[in-house]
Formats: structure tokens, sequence, C-alpha cells
């Protein structure tokens, strides 16, 4: 079981590191920094609804310190790991609460990791006012949460599923 | 997932989330006002200001080397070309408004729209009564 552990965990940060480097290479689709869909959040809420917190918050942890080792700078960190980390921080606090379902969770936490990214473009950038890309990347910190809600949903009841029928579930 | 959740929190989570946005979005629109003065920051730190009135082109130089071509003209700012290897700054577009800003995260530069040269709002913003 421990191996079996270890293994999905493995895989999952895998997982997360390809979606990180294969967001990296599409080309921005708007001209704002910031306005992605984080594919990789798919599988920090995965991680979250099949495996708990700890493994969420460590999958993503270990995702964004290799991503920036990988292919990323030391800025690039700073600002994914203020993005990523506050993002999981929030959605493991609303689903504690166990009021909300899995796509308004992922929509907070979308909004959540772009808020964390303008902190940390104030603090490196010693730029106080970014109150206009805020305000555009809140919504769309809204929308990418949505669709990735959406699909976490959707593979969460699948894994749901496969797991149900004793197969090789998380 | 168990199905106990009430689809009433969940749609107040979201119009929360909704009403907050639309609150810093139309605070925003409801403050903006033309700018003065555009000031570049390379790694943090204020290296040019220049009236937004004057027609200007100015060659900035990344944190660690590399070149964004400031453009201001018609009381607009934008950055032209660029050697960063997105090049979002050039696609970030025209800016005029009192606190809108042109960001390159490669080389660490900042464009800046600002009120005035002091940091002072400028005209009716200071007029109280």
């Amino acid at each position: 079981m421990k191996t079996k552990k270890i293994a999905l965990y493995g895989l999952l940060t895998a997982v997360a590191l390809l979606l990180s480097y294969l967001e990296a290479q599409l080309p921005a689709f708007v001209a704002i920094p910031g306005i992605k869909l984080g594919l990789t959040n798919l599988v920090v809420l995965v991680a979250l609804y099949r495996m708990g917190s700890g493994a969420a918050l460590g999958i993503n942890a270990v995702r964004i310190l290799l991503a920036a080792l990988l292919f990323g700078s030391g800025a690039s960190l700073a600002f994914s790991a203020a993005g990523g980390i506050l993002s999981t921080l929030v959605m493991i606090g609303l689903k504690k609460t166990g009021r909300f379902r899995v796509i308004p969770v992922s929509i907070a936490g979308g909004v959540a990791h772009n808020v964390g990214q303008i902190l940390a473009a104030m603090v490196l950038l010693g730029n106080e006012k970014l109150a206009w890309t805020l305000a555009v990347l809140w919504f769309s910190g809204m929308i990418a949460g949505a669709v990735i809600g959406l699909l976490g949903g959707l593979l969460c009841r699948r894994l749901q599923a496969i797991a149900d029928r004793g197969g090789p579930g998380a | 997932m168990r199905k106990n959740k009430s689809v009433k929190a969940d749609l107040l989570l979201v119009a929360v989330l909704i009403l907050v946005g639309i609150a810093i979005g139309g605070a925003l629109l409801l403050t903006r006002h033309t700018g003065v003065v555009v000031t570049v920051s390379v790694d943090g730190r204020v290296v040019e200001r220049f009236p937004l009135t004057e027609n200007r082109r100015y060659e900035i130089t990344g944190a660690e080397g590399g070149y964004n071509r400031l453009v201001i003209e018609d009381g607009q700012a934008w950055i032209q070309e660029a050697d960063c290897p997105d090049a979002l700054c050039v696609h970030m577009g025209k800016i005029r408004y009192a606190g809108q800003s042109v960001v390159c995260l490669p080389h660490r530069v900042v464009v800046r729209i600002e009120d005035s040269p002091d940091g002072m709002p400028d005209g009716v913003d200071a007029v109280t009564g």
C-alpha cells in the first residue's frame, strides 16, 4: 500500500510538471501576463479530492520547485510559489468547511492563484499599484477555475467509478 | 462527494467572488483619469520620468540587458518593440490612465502612468468640499 502511494504521488507530480511545461509552451492567448488556464491545477484539485490536503500541497510544492529548476528562473519560482501555494491553501480551507462543491472551490482557487501572483509582483517589481491587472486577473482566475473545476469534478467521478470497480484508482 | 451540500452555499461563494471582482473593476473605472507622467522602472527602481504630453521614443535597458522600446505619442504610452522572449509587453497595448502599467517580467521593466510629478493627485481629486 505504501509503495502504491509513493508511486501515485510521483506519478501525479510528473503529470503536474508535464502540464506546467505544456502550458508554458503555449503562446499567451491574451496580452496580459497571468491570464492562463492553469492546467496544473487539475492535478492539484484531483489530489485534493482523492488523496487529501497534504497530498495536494505536497505535490504542488514539489511541482513548483521542479518547474522552476527545470525551465524557470528565480522570479518565476516566486510567482508560481505565491500563486500556487495561496490557491492550494484556499482550496484546502474551503473544502474543509464541507459546504462547497468542486467547481466553486476551484473558482476560488483560481482567484487566489492570481491574487497571490499579483502580491508577488508587487513585492518583486516594487510596483504597488497593480490594481488594473488585479481587476482583469480576478475574472480570468474565476473563468479558469470554473473550467478546471468542471474537468476536475468529472475526473474525480470517473476515478471513483474505477476505484469502486476495484481498479487502479487513487 | 456526497450530495448533501446546498447549492445555496456554492452560489453564494461564486456571487461574492463576482461582486468583489465587479467592485474592484467598478472602483477603477469610476476613479480613472488620464495620467500626467510616464515612469520607467527597472528592477523596482524608477530610472526615468517623462511627461505623457510630449512625444518621445526611448530605449529601456532591462535589468540583465536587452531592450524595450518605449513610445509616447498623442498622450498614450506603449512598448513598440522588445527583445524579451515573450514580447508580452508589446502586446499589452497603449496606456493613458493613471495607475495603468505595462510590465516586462523578463527584463524586470515596469512602465507606468502616474498622476503628477510629485505623486499628488492632479486637479479635481485635490479639491475637497
